[in-house]
């Protein structure tokens, strides 16, 4: 096996006539946690879209562990090992908390789509399930509707279906947007306690939750990347300052 | 062996919804008083001077059996899976042919199979044709699934005046129960013992489809439902789970098909007709299809007043309609919805408070109920009835439809019940609006 978890190549995405990503060429390192900054309309979200199979390419190739996805249905790319959250929230509201992170076991726990067992008979199951929801810190909020729960508590949620299965490669999209200084700072603390030992690629626009989480920061503006390096450097990089951070500060 | 298992948890950890014995008896005692209640009902109508069972009551029964089974199969599509179709009964008539041919095979002696399984005949064609139909059918979801459901429903419709051999032509095929097979002895030439046997068919289907609901694949149906993207990026094909739900749904229809063949001993073209779909359409919305029982409270309703008050007026369709149109627009949740809704107000301890705000409303809307039938009564005397060569009649007093006076009647029922029931709407609002802040107070709403 290959050490690069996500290996990106000559990957461009046009919708129509407009290029949104012009060729894109990325290897990300199995274990690392790796931040994707830009403008807005750089094209990150689009670039997740892309690795996790829900866009097809226009041309170039994406492989994971190795293994190209060309082709391959977003739930083909997961069961290869790929997990990834929505810029916009997207849990299954109506189902209770406690449903939601059990639906994000049952396929890597091997019940595919079994008519044939009871959910509430599977205790390994359901008890995994609820280790998971203490480590978000939603006990309390076990069998509520998801969709009831706060902004915040939603978000969590979110992250706890992305990494329950135990992928081995998780994609964030902006997962403490329109959040409040503490809750960041929470979020922050449970992305770091359950992406531990795996490969992560996230997109952030809080400058502080990328500085302080990531071992390599990736710039991409127009659709191009213009830098890619550790955060240090990435800091003091002209392109990006000019690029990116120049006009944040000004 | 419970015990033995309590014994065995030394962590002290508190088992959740483990499945003892004691549990298994405290959840199977509702289903056991469902059996008997059904078995019991008709002993109401009994005549004991002639020592015969009520037909009527008998074959109704029967009847919200076999179409709550159709109902609650169409809900693992509507309801759970989120795929509104529009063409349900194909799979319910599909089963009743193959039950149907299936009994005429074990009367000429060409097969051997107990009547009791032939339900399960009937099942088994409405999974193969669900396979069939599925395969199309759920390549789409949402909107697009609902046109496929309506042209393949269109589709069979059609088939079934052309293929005489499979569908009978317009007399459909008829068949005979009394077969001389059975697991029990049991002749099946009385009505009585056929609607033993749909209670039983009817306890297995409802309790199969209850339990499918906690499988992964029932539980991937509510999240494709919810969210199929999400399911996507846990692992799950969408299309895959709903054709799953699809053909599991269409055996259950079939159930309900073959139970239908029994009863009726003639499957028509009638039971793939899009007419059908719409009873259980009618059935998941009027009783709720977000609750498992919903669409057999809804079938309950929907067949009392098919075969209750069709008896008693033309227009009993156009009543289905009107409630159906309200149930959407002011009870969307149906019944089971209703009923949910007053849950938190219980759990807070006020549900009395509620008595008098609703015999204020239910005061005005009988009112106007009552208006709205007169006028509808009238209108259709005029046209049907009248040439039945009936009498109008309010009550023991009969009236001329001719005369303004019963029209007057109605009008004023209607509008002044209506304008008094809005004025009232507003008091019970308030009232229901408190309640419901209180229990929001008290932590009670979940």
């Amino acid at each position: 096996m290959s050490d690069v978890a996500i290996s990106l190549r000559g990957v461009h995405k046009s919708f129509g006539r407009t290029q949104i990503i012009r060729g894109v060429d990325l290897d990300i390192p199995r274990g690392q946690r790796h931040a994707m900054i830009g403008p807005n309309g750089a094209g990150k979200t689009t670039l997740f879209n892309l690795i996790s199979g829900r866009f097809s390419l226009t041309s170039g190739t994406i492989a994971l562990n190795g293994r190209s996805i060309d082709g391959l249905a977003p739930h083909e790319i997961n069961r290869l090992g790929l997990s990834r959250s929505f810029q916009i929230t997207s849990i299954f509201p109506r189902l209770t908390v406690f449903e939601n992170i059990r639906c994000g076991l049952l396929w890597a726990r091997g019940y595919r789509y079994s008519f044939w067992h009871l959910l509430g008979g599977q205790r390994a199951l359901n008890e995994e399930a609820d280790r998971l929801i203490e480590q978000l810190n939603l006990q309390d909020r076990r069998n509520v509707p998801a969709g009831l729960l706060s902004y915040a508590e939603q978000r969590a949620l979110e992250v706890g279906i992305t990494v329950a299965g135990g992928a081995e490669i998780v994609l964030l999209d902006e997962p403490t947007a329109g959040m409040s200084h503490s809750e960041t700072e929470y979020a922050v603390a449970l992305i770091r306690a359950v992406t531990e030992g795996k490969t992560l690629l996230i997109v952030e626009h809080d400058m502080s939750v990328v500085f302080g989480l990531a071992d390599v920061i990736t710039v991409l503006v127009y659709g191009e990347v213009i830098a890619s390096d550790v955060p240090a450097r990435i800091r003091g990089d002209k392109a990006v300052q000019e690029a990116y951070l120049g006009t944040e500060a000004a | 062996m419970s015990a033995d298992a309590t014994q065995r948890a030394p962590q002290g950890r508190t088992l959740v919804a483990a499945p003892g014995s004691a549990g298994l008896a405290r959840r199977a005692w509702p289903w056991l008083v469902a059996i008997v209640a059904a078995l019991l009902l008709p002993w109401l109508f009994f005549d004991w001077s002639t020592r015969r069972h009520s037909g009527f009551a008998l074959t109704m029964l029967s009847e919200i059996g076999l179409m709550a089974i159709f109902a609650l199969s169409f809900n693992m599509q509507m309801g759970q899976a989120g795929l509104l179709s529009f063409g349900h009964a194909i799979l319910f008539g599909l089963g009743g042919y193959c039950a149907a041919h299936t009994m005429n095979a074990i009367k000429a002696g060409a097969m051997w199979l107990p009547v009791e399984l032939v339900p399960l005949v009937g099942g088994l064609g409405g999974l193969l044709f669900g396979v069939l139909f599925g395969y199309v059918a759920t390549k789409q979801r949402a909107t697009a699934f609902a046109m496929i459901t309506m042209g393949l429903g269109e589709l069979v419709a059609a088939c079934a005046l052309m293929f005489m051999g499979f569908f009978g032509g317009e007399g459909g095929i008829s068949t005979d129960r009394v077969t001389g097979t059975s697991l029990f002895g049991v002749s099946y030439s009385s009505s009585w013992q056929v609607y033993c046997l749909v209670v039983a068919w009817t306890a297995i289907a409802v309790l199969l489809m209850r339990l499918q609901t906690q499988t992964p694949l029932g539980r991937m149906a509510n999240a494709t439902r919810d969210n199929f993207e999400r399911a996507q990026f846990v692992g799950y094909d969408p299309r895959m789970v709903r054709f799953c739900q699809f053909a599991l749904s269409g055996f259950f229809a079939g159930i309900g098909g073959g139970l239908y063949a029994i009863v009726y001993e003639i499957v028509t073209f009638d039971t793939v007709a899009a007419a059908k779909s719409a009873t259980a359409l009618l059935a998941a919305y009027i009783g709720g299809a977000g609750g498992f029982f919903g669409p057999f409270l809804g079938t309950i309703v929907v067949v009392l007043l098919q075969s209750g008050v069709s008896l008693l007026s033309n227009a009993w369709l156009l009543y289905v309609g009107v409630l159906f149109i309200i149930m959407v627009m002011y009870a969307p949740g149906g019944l089971v919805g209703i009923i949910a809704q007053h849950a938190p107000i219980a759990r807070a301890g006020r549900l009395r408070e509620l008595i008098v705000p609703y015999v204020r409303i239910l005061l005005p809307g009988a009112f106007s109920v009552f208006g709205f039938v007169l006028l509808v009564e009238l209108a259709s005397f005029t046209t049907i009835g009248a040439a039945q060569g009936k009498a109008f009649k309010i009550g023991p007093h009969a009236v001329d439809p001719a005369t303004a006076f019963p029209w007057l009647l109605g009008a004023a029922a209607l509008i002044g019940g209506g304008l008094w029931l809005r004025l009232e709407a507003r008091g019970f609002r308030a009232r229901w609006d408190a309640l419901i802040a209180d229990a929001k107070a008290k932590g009670v709403m979940l």
